[in-house]
């Protein structure tokens, strides 16, 4: 009997020994179904290409929950390895110094070789600090860019638009041949952020709000984009426009079932469009108004980072590194952009799929990343703003209100400016 | 009568003390907390706060949204429980009067209640669907465009359909229970006296039935109040936009998708206050009406 006991706790150290030799590593992410299932994949291959740590991820729920479970973990000791911050929650996780290890200072200490020009540039200072020294780790980018159904262009005659302009001289036709000419799934980040960085506009003082917390103010009350909701709201009133409520998948499906000829969602979208239509789509730019700006610049991401949490040890900081840099490469990237669509966040992994002969049997696949490698600018490098979640509730709330018809252009922008400002002045005021 | 007497002064207080700690756990604690956290504005990540004393109410209140959300919130309780309330009691005198197959009625009648609710609001959202959502495509026949998510008052209409069926059935659990216990010989006596069935039920029965209303009117305005955010959060599919939405959505919103943890706690510190008040004024002004058998 006591042999066996013996036994069984000499076999249960052997086993505890070599499971040590590996390090842990735990990864929160946000990921839910099918894309979920990708990032085990990428966490299999991690593992299995080499041996000397384990990643395990974790399902965290949405992303305000993978958050929201992050910051309570933290508050307790017991935060992961590395968690899936999204863009809007930059501000905050990025704003709470020491929280996090910058990716680029992990990656380098780890004597890893890191270059912030290998990232394609609508990427690369997304999740920098103001000094572009990169904090987090871009996961999964995407930027948002036009669909349109071929069938339907055909029929009324018309190509796809590159300017707004363009796009009232055919929205007749499309509306002609039985059509609603456009709808969109994300009012903020294609109508609002996105809208700024098209056309090269800033977005926030304190440079878009990158130089700090403190003081920073939205500039969204501006005449652009009052122009341009003021426009949005004639075409809805004219049939042109569809607006089917803030949420992202209401605006889809009518693209999906065909009654919507050109639909602006994410380049990522690209994937479930695939498999949910039956109809020839293609994709195409963000248009632009010429009237603001002839020479369109390059927009900026969407989507989530990865964030290397403080508080480890060494050893399983090493770990984070050796991962960061497993999915920079260009073959993992690769992998991730074709089974998700999601955009290879660098250049090598663009080149590599291109080589590949991806893109010609699905050209869709390419926009995202070809407008994300347009011309860069002063104010399309992204945007750092606390409270951000709050700031696009009130934003989405006021275009709601505008296109109900209970609140004018002019009001709703005032109204988002004095609110977005007090929640920003209420962060600043959080990261003392 | 015969008065029992404990021997030792501490012994009452001893089997008090289990309810009383999970009283000071569960509620007086995170209570004293939320009224602290009110106070300050503080960093998610560290905790470290700045003191801005009434800062958080005034931000609260100033919001251009408090007042409609607050309307919103009024007509959505008021309308909740009384038409729950209603639907309720009118199926447990119907159920009562059934004489066979009435235990599969009453089955079918509290099955709703044991749909969980994130399930009760995504089968509100199938329901309600501005696209495939078959109540959408039937009141499309009587000339109603319902677009939930985009007409502020069709997205509350369908919050207030989803959250009353969800209630009804509990409300008519305790109807049904109520009407058991009125005694068999009260029933018989107002039968002979009075031929008018309907008659009857407000004489008789309804009065009767008072302890029952004023528990279940109670219980279903807290329900309304702080037990429907996530089904709201579902109706809205996550995104508020211009919806209407309730003050406790609001708290749930600022403070765990924002992670705005001093102005939710205001705002979740004025409810608690306006509950109190709520709660004292119902026991002051109704409850004096109501006959306990």
């Amino acid at each position: 009997m006591l042999r066996t006991t013996l036994l069984s706790a000499a076999t249960a150290a052997l086993v505890a020994g070599s499971a040590n030799a590996q390090t842990e590593i735990v990864l929160w992410h946000a990921m839910g179904g099918q894309l979920g299932e990708t990032v085990n994949a990428l966490a299999t291959q991690f593992n299995e290409a080499q041996a000397d740590f384990a990643i395990t991820p974790v399902y965290k729920g949405g992303y305000e929950d993978t958050l929201t479970a992050t910051i309570a973990a933290f508050r307790a000791g017991e935060q992961p390895n590395i968690v899936q911050v999204f863009d809007a929650g930059a501000a905050t996780i990025i704003g709470a110094e020491g929280a996090v290890i910058p990716a680029e200072d992990l990656i380098m200490g780890a004597g890893l070789a890191f270059d912030a020009n290998d990232y394609i540039p609508g990427v690369r200072y997304f999740y920098a600090d103001s000094s572009d020294k990169m904090v987090g780790m871009p996961f999964n980018s995407s930027t948002p860019i036009l669909y349109y159904n071929v069938e339907a262009l055909n029929q009324a005659g018309v190509e796809p638009p590159v300017t707004w302009e363009q796009f009232e001289e055919i929205a007749p036709a499309l509306v002609e041949a039985g059509f609603v000419p456009l709808a969109q799934s994300h009012s903020p980040w294609i109508m609002t952020e996105n809208f700024h960085s098209r056309h090269n506009l800033q977005f926030a003082t304190n440079n878009n709000g990158f130089d700090g917390a403190e003081g920073t103010e939205i500039l969204v009350n501006n005449d652009a984009i009052k122009t341009h909701f003021t426009k949005l709201k004639e075409w809805l009133d004219a049939g042109w426009y569809g607006y089917y409520g803030a949420g992202w998948g209401d605006n889809q499906t009518p693209f999906e079932n065909g009654e919507v000829a050109m639909w602006l969602g994410s380049s990522a979208s690209f994937g479930g469009l695939r498999n949910s239509t039956d109809f020839e789509f293609s994709a195409t730019f963000l248009p632009y108004w010429e009237a603001i700006t002839p020479e369109p610049v390059s927009t900026f991401i969407g989507g989530a980072a990865l964030f290397a949490m403080s508080g480890h040890e060494d050893g399983e900081n090493a770990g984070v590194a050796a991962f960061f840099d497993f999915l920079a490469s260009a073959e993992t990237q690769k992998f991730w952009h074709m089974e998700t669509g999601y955009v290879p966040i660098t250049q090598a992994a663009y080149d590599l799929t291109k080589e590949s002969g991806y893109y010609e049997e699905t050209p869709q696949a390419e926009v995202g990343t070809l407008q994300l490698t347009q011309a860069a600018a002063d104010w399309n490098k992204g945007y750092r703003m606390g409270f951000y979640v709050q700031i696009r509730d009130v934003m989405n709330r006021e275009y709601g209100r505008i296109f109900a018809g209970e609140t004018d252009v002019e009001s709703a922008f005032a109204v988002i400016e004095e609110e977005g400002n007090r929640l920003l002045e209420r962060f600043a005021q959080t990261t003392n | 009568m015969e008065k029992a007497q404990f021997t030792s002064p501490w012994l009452p207080y001893l089997l008090l003390a289990p309810q009383m700690i999970i009283i000071a756990i569960f509620f007086l604690w995170p209570a004293a907390e939320a009224i602290r956290a009110s106070f300050f504005l503080e960093d998610p990540f560290f905790g470290t706060a700045t003191f801005v004393g009434l800062q958080n109410y005034s931000d609260a209140f100033a919001a251009s949204d408090y007042q409609r959300t607050a309307w919103f919130t009024f007509v959505f309780v008021v309308l909740v429980s009384l038409i729950s309330l209603g639907i309720g009691m009118m199926l447990a005198v119907s159920a009562d009067r059934v004489l066979r197959g009435k235990g599969s009625y009453k089955t079918l009648l509290m099955w709703v209640y044991a749909i969980a609710p994130p399930v009760a609001g995504l089968i509100g959202v199938m329901l309600f669907d501005q696209h495939i959502g078959p109540l959408v495509e039937f009141v499309a026949y009587f000339g109603w465009d319902l677009q939930v998510g985009v007409d502020y008052w069709d997205t509350g209409f369908a919050m207030i359909v989803v959250a009353t069926w969800k209630q009804v059935p509990y409300c008519f659990i305790f109807f049904l229970s109520g009407l058991q216990s009125i005694p068999t010989s009260v029933k018989e006596a107002s039968a002979i006296d009075c031929r008018s069935e309907t008659r009857r039920f407000w004489t008789i029965t309804f009065p009767l039935l008072a302890p029952t209303t004023f528990f279940l009117l109670i219980l279903n305005i807290t329900y309304a109040m702080f037990e429907t955010f996530g089904m709201i959060d579902q109706i809205v599919k996550d995104q508020p936009g211009n919806s209407p939405v309730t003050l406790v959505y609001k708290v749930f919103r600022d403070g765990f998708r924002g992670n705005d943890i001093g102005g939710s706690s205001a705002q979740s510190v004025i409810l608690m206050i306006l509950v109190l008040a709520l709660t004292v004024a119902q026991f002051r002004l109704i409850e004096r009406r109501i006959h306990y058998t």
